[in-house]
């Protein structure tokens, strides 16, 4: 029981980050607070990817020197080897060390561009909604634009007895 | 006919990149348009841009018809096999159809709205912008790569809230608005990465194909119904799928009229289309378990969306609100449909696809129309209209018939089959309710129409102004649409059955 909790650590950090980034994206009144939430939430997504590139004894993905067929010819040679070229230019030899997965690291990289430019978006959606309302509360907001929506009908109402009258 | 012959002049690259070219054409083009030194040559360029696209995916269409297998592979980079595949088929063909389509109306009609709407030095950047969401929109109905798919849906999200929030020079709601699709869209897309993830961890595959042939062995796996379920609801999210829809009709009451032509005709049938593919193609109806979310989850909530949603278009008083909960209401239709399971099924959601762009579009351009002479958007600004601005208005009743589905229009064609495949499945209550919604369109369309054309203006000072030139010939080609595939449905027809197959991966459609 405790081993399979403990094996999962990672995961379980995982999920709880997540929650709290939801949560504050979901509750908080304050728009930089609720960025703050989101933005947490998207990270957390990052080291959900990263996480499961992870091998057990596996190191970073760079060829070390006993897996690189060919490391003291030349490219060239590697390119006519009879054996590489049938199996359509792929390793088929057995590596010597065991490799973390890279491709989630790359997908994370561009999740990472995404969430600055949402960041940004939002930051600079904020900025705007301060100049127009002066706060940046979200029930004040929402209070401002109820206002404004009681005025416009009231006076929709007035143009509508004038025109009748 | 007209597609083969296209075919026949278009020269050998193009056929051979067409499907690349959807998106990249746009892409490439949108950073130009914020060194363009005039407005007008930066509007003439998005044309231009969205024309390539238009006749790309047209392009695409006629090779998806006449190659024999249906499917045109395009891996990026020649990295056959581990790089990122574009994919089309039948079923993206269609939806880059309509959203290459629209764009370029929307792209023609942009000028008189922008000049009225939009500050002089912001045009350019505002059309690099919208840009950007057509090149992101068409990318994921293109991408045959699930992450890819994420990458170019925030690209087109992105840009969405720019141009929600460039609203704000006429009524400031727009930014609220506009933050709230952002919160809302990243949180959709983020619990599609994470969907992602779990089938990346159990298969280690994110081509759609690849995944598709992996998982039916995968199907009581724990991690792969873990991510479809985020998969569903993140698509859900940008789909508007009730109740998921709640940033929808703010962002579109508030954000620029152009903008919410644009966004009603396209960006929500990108979304559906992702959500086809997710649970037609990739994973198979014939799961057990998705079985159950069609008949528990999918069905009765797009039944809510159906009735609750015009329930409220019922009761609001600015008209682009109403017809967004109408929007809403639609893309339930479209669940409906998609949920029943089976091709017919399919083939009717994405028929209603196909026709709501065209009744939305048009709708919204006249709405936009509107909106250049006489500023207001509510019920009571339209009042007498049919008198002051009568082709606007006749090409809206056309658009609002079509959106109840009277006969004779293509709103009632896709109902109509939308019935039949219910009849088949045994739904025959779902039919029910899908007249009493249709009903309830008559209330809020008709009410619309009967303040247009048989009350007494507001105000009866305002002089009889027509929308120009440039918005009407859009507008009308978009209503006689409406009226012509609602006479001789055939070409939508025979796109949703080719869609609904390929989907499905079937051999032949009954």
């Amino acid at each position: 029981m405790w081993e399979f909790i403990l094996e999962r650590a990672g995961y379980w950090a995982i999920i709880g980050l997540m929650m709290i980034g939801l949560f504050i994206a979901f509750s908080a009144e304050n728009l930089i607070k609720r960025l703050v939430g989101l933005s947490l939430f998207m990270t957390t997504i990052c080291l959900f990817y990263v996480t499961l590139g992870k091998i057990t004894g596996g190191t970073a993905p760079i060829l070390l020197k006993e897996d690189m067929p060919y490391h003291d010819a030349s490219h060239a040679a590697a390119q006519t080897d009879p054996q590489l070229v049938a199996a359509g230019g792929e390793r088929v030899a057995e590596l010597v060390y065991t490799y973390s997965n890279p491709l989630p690291h790359v997908l994370m990289l561009t999740a990472i561009v995404v969430g600055v430019a949402t960041l940004s978006v939002g930051l600079a959606l904020i900025v705007r909604i301060r100049e127009a309302y002066g706060t940046i509360e979200a029930d004040d907001v929402r209070a401002m634009d109820i206002e404004t929506e009681l005025a416009q009908e009231a006076e929709a109402e007035k143009d509508l007895r004038e025109a009748t009258a | 006919m007209i597609l083969e012959s296209l075919l026949v002049s278009a020269p050998e690259w193009a056929i051979r990149h067409a499907s690349v070219l959807i998106p990249v054409v746009p892409l490439i083009m949108a950073p130009m348009l914020t060194l363009s030194p005039s407005r007008r040559l930066a509007w003439i360029l998005s044309i231009a841009a969205t024309a390539a696209s238009f006749y790309f995916s047209l392009l695409a269409l006629a090779i998806v018809q006449t190659e024999p297998g249906g499917v045109i592979e395009y891996w990026i980079g020649n990295w056959t096999a581990i790089g990122i595949e574009f994919r089309i088929d039948a079923l993206n063909a269609m939806v880059l159809l309509i959203v290459s389509g629209m764009g370029f109306l929307a792209a023609v009609f942009a000028w008189p709205t922008l000049v009225a709407e939009i500050a002089k030095e912001k045009i350019a950047l505002f059309l690099s912008a919208f840009l950007l969401c057509f090149a992101g929109l068409c990318g994921v109905a293109a991408t045959g790569d699930a992450f890819n798919l994420f990458v170019f849906l925030e690209i087109s999200s992105l840009a969405t809230y720019l141009l929600v929030a460039m609203g704000a020079s006429r009524d400031r709601r727009a930014l609220p608005a506009a933050f709230d699709y952002l919160i809302m869209g990243t949180l959709g897309a983020s619990f599609y990465i994470i969907g992602v993830g779990f089938l990346y961890a159990a298969t280690g595959t994110l081509n759609m194909a690849e995944l598709a042939a992996q998982l039916p062995a995968l199907s009581g796996n724990r991690a792969v119904q873990v991510g479809f379920a985020f998969i569903i609801v993140g698509l859900g999210i940008k789909a508007a799928m009730w109740p998921l829809h709640q940033w929808l009709p703010n962002a579109y009451a508030f954000s620029p009229s152009f903008v919410t032509m644009f966004l009603a005709a396209t960006a929500t049938k990108v979304a559906l289309y992702a959500l086809i593919r997710w649970l037609f193609t990739i994973f198979q109806p014939d799961i057990g378990f998705e079985q159950a979310i069609f008949t528990w989850v999918l069905a009765p909530l797009a039944i809510a969306a159906m009735v609750i949603c015009s329930f409220q278009a019922v009761f609001q008083t600015d008209v682009r609100r109403m017809l967004a909960y109408s929007s809403v209401a639609q893309v339930g239709y479209i669940i409906l449909g998609i949920s029943i399971g089976t091709a017919a099924g399919v083939s009717a959601g994405l028929l209603h696809l196909f026709n709501h762009a065209l009744m939305k579009g048009a709708l919204f351009m006249a709405v936009a129309g509107i909106c250049l002479n006489y500023k207001g958007t509510t019920i009571r600004d339209f009042a007498g209209l049919g008198r002051s601005a009568p082709f606007t208005m006749s090409a809206l009743a056309i658009a609002g018939l079509s959106l109840i589905g009277v006969p004779l229009t293509a709103g009632f064609m896709s109902k109509l089959q939308l019935g039949y495949a219910l009849f088949d499945h045994g739904w025959w209550w779902a039919v029910l309710l899908v007249v009493f919604s249709s009903f309830l369109a008559v209330f809020y369309v008709g009410r619309l129409l009967q303040t247009i054309f048989f009350e007494a203006p507001v105000n009866p000072r305002k002089n009889r102004k027509e929308a120009p030139l440039l918005l009407l010939v859009p507008l009308w080609v978009l209503a006689l649409a409406n009226i012509f595939f609602g006479i001789d449905a055939s070409f939508p027809v025979g796109l949703a059955n080719d869609g609904a197959v390929a989907a499905l991966g079937m051999e032949a459609f009954q």
